[in-house]
């Protein structure tokens, strides 16, 4: 398929849907390549644990390093993963077989990177944005990770180093052979919105099938971005490749910059030389890799150690039949339950708290109060709090005897240690006030500044918060905001 | 040539009965080292003291009432590029000099629990690279029949060994006749199984899929004895096959009565196979013929493009097999400013002319532009050649054809012509290439009076067919004496 | 096989040749080229690749953990080692 067949085809998937376009006369095209540890119990082809932050050279095997007359034998738990995956993603999962692709590096104990290369486990798969966008996926295919290489700087000084600057470096092999799965995408990508949108979703279906824990910041989840810029109806530009992309935040900073900097070179006549470059998280820019010193020739061949995997439909039935129901399908149905959008519920689906609020729905609490609060103040889940619990609190301050505020310190706690909403509001001091004694506040903030009294009553809304604070302040928190602006429209209007 | 007399099977026989003590059976197999070791350096390594504790628990198992296994008490040695845990593995090479690897290979662990016990690593072509045992780091190996010739390789200590009564049985590895031509040289009985039959786990690689185990045996029985050790499935072996190991040693008496017997033409007549070894060939088929087989002329076209289809395959394979010398975690380091000049340096230093050669050849087969003339062409020859041989086996149960094209040919003969030395595997290699079992049986002597050996080919599992013509043709020559 | 190619090649496979070795490989390597031409040159059109000789699928081992080895013994096999790992020159190129 060529780069203008793929434009094409996600021309016509994402039909009817707004597309972002880059600034001035030029479009963006992104394809993002995304490798994830799988999170298998062990390596991909030896029974050495896969285990992060571990002692280094603890978990290595005369397979794992590479000893000669050692053998790989592959890990069934890294196949159904990888085909859990795929089948979540759309693929089709095909006979596939590795091969080796052959280079010298210090962290790959053999010298050479078992990985899938022409017949890869999963093909032609997409993905959906919460918006609607639909991003193909090319391949999802399984390789071996490499060891972990520190460059020590010179002098004794033990800080790690830049790899150019380094008098030596350090390995350790505990991740070498820890099973990666490599997503690459189509070049359906138009806006660095959409990739991280697309990131965002990956991790969500990863973490969704047990497939990857996807963790951006250890490194268990690493995201390449092939970025070029062409005026629309051309075909596409020259794309350079974009590495060390730490977060999601990284991801898009860089595609920005990077599709400045192309626009800025074609603007001025200068051709785009394909090229990896590297994203410099503190300087926000681009630098070119540095050059091999030798020209890529991967010499790849048929990995004859291994033998080729070959799905049955029964074994394919099976995996599609254990996988959970994805974000996709599961923000559909929260929001068609609470009456809001797919995307309006995107967060408590990726915090996997969907399930909970739906039980506190059962359980009936009110949605919208849900809601504020699955997506604003649960970031670290549930924790201790049942849905009853949740639901019972949401209750109380949709019915008002908890201000928004206190609401929130009592969600606090009930997270923490569990128990009931009512008797932690109870503990707290938390009473709802009367009606009688809120409009008496009230009155009192009226009465302590006429000045203020008049711009509100002339229409001047933005008083409306002196006099909220004010209450709040005398009432020590208790009053509830909504109340008091009630409240004192209805004094306003009564004149 | 066996000095001490035993075979193993009566070895064997005789310490689990408790008639012989395995100490006194090392120490006579010892003491003929000791005597010819010097001259023929079949070893890399005797394993003395590690052979007499061994020993000794075997008779302490007799004299317990437990038995120590099939090879109870059989002294073997092992090719040094079999995995010995805590013990040296040299592949007869510089680079891995002093490596002593953390574990045990599988047919290693399978020969110690079956009651064998190791009486050293032998001598080998450089990472099994070579059919004379003459690119040795360590220096030829020779033959025990004339110490001028070369014993064939790459597994010529292995095979030397077992020809100078050092032990009487020996394991090798066979990627393009490595067990059969020195067997065929030293006048030795050596099989390559069935690919997948033996586990390849801790033999250091050279083409991973041409690679097998086999054994060395001054006897057929003893090779059947040796290779039901080893043979069955190990999970440790992706390649290694799922079935039952099978029963050799019982139906090898079995005879030939009513085999179908090809002569292969296109081994007979391969480049460099000379009149005295062709003879041997003929009076073998008729030794079959007599025994009651049914013998013809048999055909396998392809084959014919074997050994150019094995100089791209094996090399390519190795070239990747062996990138992971390099000088990082374990073997010979020659230091230089950074990590590239200091691999290069290592492999330079660290690997003889020969393994170069062969991973310049394999690196050339597989890079950008040479793929698909080279080593894809090879791999798609690699199925003509198994159609070939599938069609010979729909008309006959096994083939027939010389191991080697000539005897043992004089030390440093063909060391300066890589192509001369490489023309030795012409008749052995199209068994690897399609993943078949064969093996070579002594039948008398060449014109020069040394060993010659004929060769039987079968297709997939059919060792045990094999074995019993190898001991009709056993037979047969011992009474042409 | 020139003896561009074969700097070529020794340069891929990390090998340093001095210029006599690199003369006699370029010779040698070429007459097995030669010898491999009845290969090269053959009409193997629609003729499946043969990469395994004992044709075997899917050969998988359950995902549970066996016991790793001894760090002390792998790293007491090692050239060189610092703060518990393998330590090498400085790397010059990122890895691909």
């Amino acid at each position: 398929m060529t780069a203008i067949d793929d434009a094409a085809g996600a021309a016509s998937d994402n039909a009817g849907t707004t597309t972002g376009t880059a600034a001035g006369d030029w479009e963006l095209v992104v394809g993002l390549e995304v490798h994830c540890e799988l999170a298998t119990e062990t390596k991909i082809f030896c029974g050495c644990r896969n285990g992060f932050g571990d002692e280094p050279n603890t978990n290595i095997c005369p397979v794992c390093l590479g000893l000669p007359g050692s053998l790989p034998v592959l890990n069934r738990g890294a196949v159904e993963l990888a085909m859990r995956l795929g089948t979540a993603l759309g693929c089709t999962v095909v006979p596939s077989v590795f091969h080796r692709k052959n280079y010298f590096y210090p962290d790959m104990p053999k010298d050479f990177q078992v990985s899938q290369y022409d017949r890869p486990i999963n093909v032609d798969g997409r993905l959906v944005l919460p918006d609607g966008w639909v991003v193909g996926i090319e391949r999802a295919h399984l390789e071996e990770d490499t060891g972990k290489s520190t460059h020590v700087g010179v002098a004794g000084d033990s800080r790690a180093a830049r790899i150019h600057e380094a008098a030596h470096s350090l390995i350790d092999y505990n991740r070498a052979g820890v099973p990666l799965v490599e997503i690459v995408s189509r070049p359906d990508i138009r806006t660095a919105e959409q990739a991280r949108a697309y990131v965002n979703e990956l991790r969500a279906i990863l973490t969704a099938t047990g497939a990857s824990d996807a963790k951006m910041e250890e490194g268990s989840m690493r995201v390449d971005a092939n970025v070029s810029v062409h005026r629309p109806g051309q075909p596409f530009g020259t794309r350079c490749e974009i590495k060390n992309l730490n977060s999601v935040r990284s991801l898009g900073r860089a595609i920005e910059y990077e599709m400045g900097r192309q626009i800025e070179l074609l603007e001025a006549g200068t051709r785009i030389v394909q090229e990896t470059r590297h994203w410099d998280e503190d300087a926000g820019r681009t630098r070119p890799g540095r050059n091999k010193e030798e020209a890529e020739d991967y010499r790849y061949f048929q990995e004859p150690d291994l033998v080729p995997i070959e799905p049955g439909a029964d074994w394919l039935a099976a995996v599609a039949a254990s996988l959970p129901s994805l974000p996709a399908e599961r923000r559909q149905a929260l929001a068609a339950r609470t009456g809001v959008t797919p995307p309006d519920v995107a967060l408590i689906v990726e915090r996997d708290l969907d399930g909970f609020v739906l039980d506190a729905l059962e359980a009936g609490g009110p949605a919208d109060r849900l809601l504020v609060h699955a997506t604003n103040n649960l970031v670290d889940g549930a924790g201790a709090m049942t849905p009853a619990g949740f639901a019972e609190l949401a209750r109380s301050e949709a019915g008002g005897a908890l201000t928004a505020t206190q609401a929130k310190a009592v969600l606090a706690e009930l997270v923490t240690t569990g128990g009931d909403p009512g008797a932690i509001a109870a503990a707290k001091g938390f009473e709802a006030m009367g009606d009688d004694a809120l409009a008496a506040a009230v009155d009192a903030a009226i009465a302590a500044d006429p000045a203020a009294w008049e711009k509100f009553k002339a229409g001047d809304r933005k008083v409306t918060g002196f006099f909220v604070g004010h209450v709040m302040k005398a009432t020590a928190g208790k009053a509830d905001g909504k109340a008091v602006s009630a409240l004192l429209a209805q004094r306003a209007g009564g004149g | 040539m066996t000095t001490t007399g035993s075979d193993a099977v009566t070895i064997a026989a005789d310490v689990r009965a408790g008639r012989r003590r395995a100490l006194d059976v090392l120490e006579e197999h010892l003491a003929a080292i000791d005597a010819r070791e010097v001259d023929i350096h079949a070893f890399n390594l005797v394993l003395a003291d590690e052979a007499r504790a061994a020993a000794a628990a075997v008779d302490r198992q007799v004299a317990e009432g437990r038995d120590p296994g099939p090879l109870a008490g059989v002294p073997i040695a092992l090719k040094d590029n079999l995995c010995t845990r805590g013990i040296p593995t040299t592949c007869s090479s510089r680079i891995l000099e002093g490596w002593r690897p953390p574990y045990d290979g599988t047919v290693v662990a399978r020969v110690a629990a079956a009651g064998a016990v190791s009486v050293g690593k032998t001598n080998l072509d450089e990472f099994a690279m070579g059919s004379s045992t003459e690119n040795s780091a360590f220096g030829p190996t020779h033959n025990p029949h004339d110490l001028t010739r070369v014993p064939g390789g790459s597994s010529g200590g292995s095979a030397a060994a077992v020809a100078a009564g050092f032990a009487p049985i020996s394991l090798g590895s066979d990627t393009g006749g490595s067990i059969r031509q020195p067997a065929a040289l030293c006048g030795v009985v050596g099989i390559k199984p069935t690919y997948g039959l033996v586990s390849r786990y801790g033999l250091v690689a050279f083409a991973s899929s041409l690679d097998q185990i086999g054994p060395f045996a001054t006897t057929v029985a003893d090779a059947a004895l040796l290779l039901e050790v080893i043979a069955g499935h190990d999970p440790m072996d992706s390649t290694s096959i799922d079935r039952p190991a099978p029963s050799l040693v019982a139906s090898i008496g079995e005879g030939v009565e009513g085999l179908r017997v090809g002569v292969l033409t296109e081994l007979v007549d391969a480049e460099g196979v000379a009149p005295d070894v062709r003879r041997r060939v003929t009076a073998a088929a008729e030794a079959l013929a007599a025994a009651g087989a049914k013998v013809d002329d048999a055909s396998v076209p392809a084959a014919g493009l074997g050994l150019s289809a094995y100089y791209l395959i094996a090399p390519a394979e190795a070239s990747s097999n062996l990138a992971r010398y390099d000088g990082v975690r374990y073997g010979l380091r020659v230091d230089a400013a950074n990590t590239a000049d200091m691999n290069a340096a290592s492999r330079t230093a660290g690997f003889g002319p020969e393994v170069k050669r062969r991973i310049m050849l394999g690196t050339y087969a597989l890079s950008a532009g040479y793929y698909d003339a080279y080593y894809g062409k090879a791999q798609q020859v690699r199925t003509l050649i198994i159609r070939d041989f599938a069609a010979a086996y729909e008309r006959f149960d096994l083939l027939l054809g010389p191991t080697a094209p000539t005897t043992a040919f004089r030390l440093g003969d063909k060391t300066a012509d890589p192509l001369a030395m490489y023309l030795n595997d012409v008749c052995t290699i199209p068994s690897n290439l399609a993943g078949d079992p064969a093996l070579s049986v002594p039948f008398g002597s060449g014109d020069d009076g040394l060993p010659v050996g004929v060769q039987l080919l079968g297709p997939a599992l059919s060792e045990s067919t094999l074995l019993r013509a190898a001991a009709v043709l056993e037979a047969a020559v011992e009474e042409e004496r | 096989m020139t003896r561009e190619d074969v700097i070529h090649v020794a340069t891929l496979a990390r090998l340093s040749l001095d210029d006599e070795e690199l003369d006699r490989f370029t010779v040698q390597l070429a007459a097995v080229l030669e010898h491999a031409d009845d290969v090269a040159s053959l009409d193997t059109e629609g003729v499946p690749p043969t990469s395994h000789p004992f044709p075997l699928v899917n050969v998988l081992r359950d995902d549970e953990v066996r016991p790793s080895l001894d760090r002390d013994e792998v790293l007491a096999a090692a050239p060189a080692v610092e703060d518990r790992r393998f330590k090498v020159p400085p790397v010059l190129g990122e890895a691909p």
